[in-house]
């Protein structure tokens, strides 16, 4: 054991690529599996989750505009700066989750090799979901994936890394830009994700991480005119049917949860990818 | 202008009679509800007198529907389930004619459009979605997707064969079974459809079709015992049934308004942009959710194309939807006639230069003048709610950037035109314009193969394409 003192990080909120504490000023003890105190996070608010929606929409034009290829070699730079940072993760995890050092390794490392899975798939969701169609007349008519805008992700309440990339990657991949509403009672995976997020490529607010008491935010989130889709992963059953029912008020997209938290390790399909996507179709005449 | 003589399709081969039925589990029944009286919109005459759903109707549908999965439909190879929407198909195409008069007769849309769109399209859904039954497979949503259930689909009165075609195909083609509520207002070509449906030996409960006001399609939608809502509608009437279903998980996709900017550039071949805006507004008389009813013209040729469209609409012929020569047929009904005039007097209480074709209009029926709606700013009702009418708003911009944001300064979302001879435009434009569907120097073009629907508030999920399956697969 050293004699030193180390250094404790202050944990805060992400918005527009800076962190911010609350503006509310509130924090909240964050707490290991055994109740052992970790840190204080900065408990957002309604102003906070509405500064990042602001941010993420600020952020869209850009991210969604940007090419297949630049977002997937911006997402797999995030895969190599989530290596860097494993021992950190690994750490956090078993902390948080109170699961054992081998665990959090390898739930760490599937963490990571999710990220690279979806870091491959900017380029290629337009060739497996679009189509050109065969329409019966002289016309070319093509159709598109597009990204739908501003997201909302309630995040995986129990599993805060794996779940968090597993829900989050599939919406930036298509070129989503989130905001994200941390577990709440495991929110340092999260942050710390942030400050990867930070110092790779990805432009600020794409990503915005709020850290808080999920019922108090989610409802300022499904409600928000803004926002386009809402990711109800990490929703607490309670509160799913009366997100569901703030989020038709501008028919926004609402990604459902089913039952309890599901199994983060089973290999996804496209059907997070597909979730977020819009498809446009395009028409023109042919002829000479 | 030409003088034509009237070249009326006779209405004789409507088949129309005195009277029509629910059709429930494979038979034609009365309904417990008050029955409805349709209404030719082009004379005001009733045309027939249609039995209605009750409560206990929709119960019943919905568990004719439920059995016809369970026992038969559901576990049906695909290939089999095709060779019954194939033949739905044909007989579609072998009784056109008669489907397409009475569609006319019912909806009041010129015999022109139900001949030559309507009617073919409907079959060709069938069609198209027949081959998609034994090859779901190769959808590209996993290896055996499997089908919900029950969907009970509610439809609109614009197109109201095609929209029970763009509704029932897909879903039985993946394997469900279906309640559909078609509107009000328009009633018959469903229930010629179920003729059709019962003649092509579909096993009884597989498609039940209720008529009835809203009562009825708020009852289906919101009953038990179905997996899947599909609407087609105003978006009004979508969020409530987006909001009565949360916290059920069952599967919706919605069909809704929108307000279409159809953008035209200097650089456009004018003549032909002007007959694109004239179809992209006076299609269907403006009762279409993607209508193109918010026309961007860039100021340097805005005068001028006003002047053309002026000329042009001024030979659109306004009248007898059964005559062949109509270009624009009857209002559907008193209650849209009322809304579109309502919102025209807000148009020019707002401001807005109004002129209207000196078409001359039926004595009888509901009919309404294309409008044209100059010097329009973004604020006005004109420009921002849906009129679902013969109403051109012409609005101005300089820069393309400056057409983008206009075209995308709605809370709608479901299609847009753009018109100029440059190639690098379009595609630029058609990348901008957030909207489901983008019509480039062509508008209001539909197909099967080709998927449609809205971003943000003109709804979510597609009808049509790879695409359109996802809405009735359990993926």
């Amino acid at each position: 054991m050293s004699d030193r003192l180390s250094v404790a990080k202050t944990y805060k909120l992400y918005i527009g690529g800076a962190f911010p504490r609350s503006e509310s000023g509130r924090s909240y003890p964050v707490k290991d599996a055994r109740g052992t105190f970790l840190a204080n996070a900065a408990q957002g608010s309604r102003k906070d989750v509405r500064d990042a929606v602001v941010a993420a929409r600020k952020a869209f034009p850009g991210w969604s505009g940007a090419t297949a290829y630049n977002r997937g070699q911006v997402l797999y730079r995030v895969a190599e700066l989530l290596e860097g940072r494993r021992e950190q993760f690994v750490a956090e995890t078993a902390a948080s989750e109170g699961v054992a050092a081998k665990k959090a390794q390898s739930t760490v490392d599937a963490a990571i090799d999710r990220w690279v899975w979806y870091a491959g798939w900017p380029d290629k969701v337009a060739s497996v979901l679009g189509a050109s169609n065969p329409v019966a007349g002289p016309y070319f008519s093509f159709s598109v994936p597009e990204p739908t805008g501003v997201v909302g992700v309630l995040a995986p309440q129990a599993s805060s890394l794996l779940g968090l990339v597993s829900v989050l990657a599939p919406v930036i991949a298509t070129g989503n830009t989130a905001v994200v509403v941390t577990s709440q009672d495991r929110p340092l995976a999260a942050i710390t994700l942030s400050e990867v997020l930070a110092t790779s490529d990805v432009p600020g607010g794409v990503v915005n991480i709020v850290t808080g008491r999920t019922a108090e935010l989610a409802p300022w989130l499904a409600s928000h005119a803004d926002v386009n889709a809402l990711d109800l992963a990490g929703a607490p059953e309670s509160m799913r049917a009366e997100l569901e029912g703030a989020a038709a008020d501008t028919v926004k997209r609402v990604l459902r949860a089913k039952g309890a938290e599901p199994d983060w390790t089973v290999q996804p399909d496209v059907s997070r990818l597909r979730a977020f996507l819009e498809t446009k179709t395009v028409w023109h005449p042919i002829g000479v | 202008m030409w003088e034509y003589a009237p070249a009326p399709e006779s209405r004789d081969i409507a088949n129309l009679k005195p009277s029509y039925r629910m059709f429930v589990d494979g038979e034609f029944v009365e309904g417990a509800g008050e029955p409805l009286k349709t209404v030719n919109p082009a004379t005001e005459e009733v045309l027939a007198e249609v039995s209605t759903a009750g409560r206990e109707d929709v119960d019943a549908a919905v568990k004719a529907a439920r059995r016809a999965y369970d026992r038969v439909w559901g576990r049906m190879p695909g290939a089999e389930r095709a060779k019954y929407i194939y033949r739905i198909a044909r007989m579609i195409a072998e009784r056109a004619r008669e489907l397409a008069v009475l569609e006319s007769l019912d909806n009041g849309k010129p015999i022109k459009e139900s001949r030559d769109v309507d009617v073919p399209t409907a079959s060709a859904h069938f069609f198209y979605h027949a081959g998609w039954a034994d090859k779901l497979a190769y959808a590209g949503l996993g290896p055996d997707p499997r089908p919900l259930g029950v969907a009970g689909q509610v439809i609109p009165w614009n197109f109201p064969l095609l929209m029970a075609a763009w509704k029932i195909a897909p879903a039985l083609a993946c394997g469900n079974t279906v309640v559909l509520k078609p509107a009000e207002t328009t009633p018959l070509t469903a229930l010629v459809l179920a003729e059709i449906i019962q003649q092509a030996e579909l096993p009884p409960g597989v498609v039940n079709i209720l008529p009835g006001a809203g009562d009825v399609g708020a009852e289906l939608v919101s009953h038990n015992g179905i997996d899947k809502v599909a609407f087609t509608g105003s978006t009004e009437v979508g969020k409530l049934i987006q909001r009565s279903l949360a916290g059920r998980g069952r599967k919706l996709t919605l069909e809704l308004g929108g307000k279409a900017a159809n953008v035209v550039f200097d650089d456009a071949p004018l003549d032909q942009a002007v007959e694109g805006i004239v179809n992209g507004i006076f299609f269907n008389q403006g009762h279409v959710c993607c209508a193109g009813s918010r026309l961007l013209v860039q100021e340097s040729v805005a005068d001028e194309v006003v002047e053309k469209l002026h000329a042009r609409i001024s030979t659109l012929r306004v009248g007898d939807p059964l005559d062949k020569n109509t270009d624009v047929g009857a209002i559907n009904s008193g209650e849209q006639l009322a809304r579109i005039t309502s919102l025209v007097e807000a148009g020019e209480q707002e401001g807005a230069e109004k002129w209207v074709s000196p078409c001359p209009l039926p004595e009888k029926g509901f009919y309404f003048a294309p409008t044209v709606f100059s010097g329009v700013s973004q604020a006005m009702r004109i420009a921002r709610e849906e009129i679902f009418g013969p109403v051109l708003s012409v609005l101005t911009f300089r820069t393309p950037d400056e057409a983008v944001a206009k075209a995308n300064n709605t809370p709608y979302g479901l299609s847009a035109g753009i018109w100029t001879d440059k190639g690098s435009r379009i595609l630029w434009m058609a990348d901008k314009l957030r909207a489901g569907v983008v019509w480039a120097n062509t508008f209001n073009r539909f197909d099967p193969t080709a998927p449609f629907g809205g971003y943000q508030e003109s709804g979510f999920g597609r009808e049509g394409g790879r695409a359109g399956l996802e809405a009735y697969l359990d993926v």
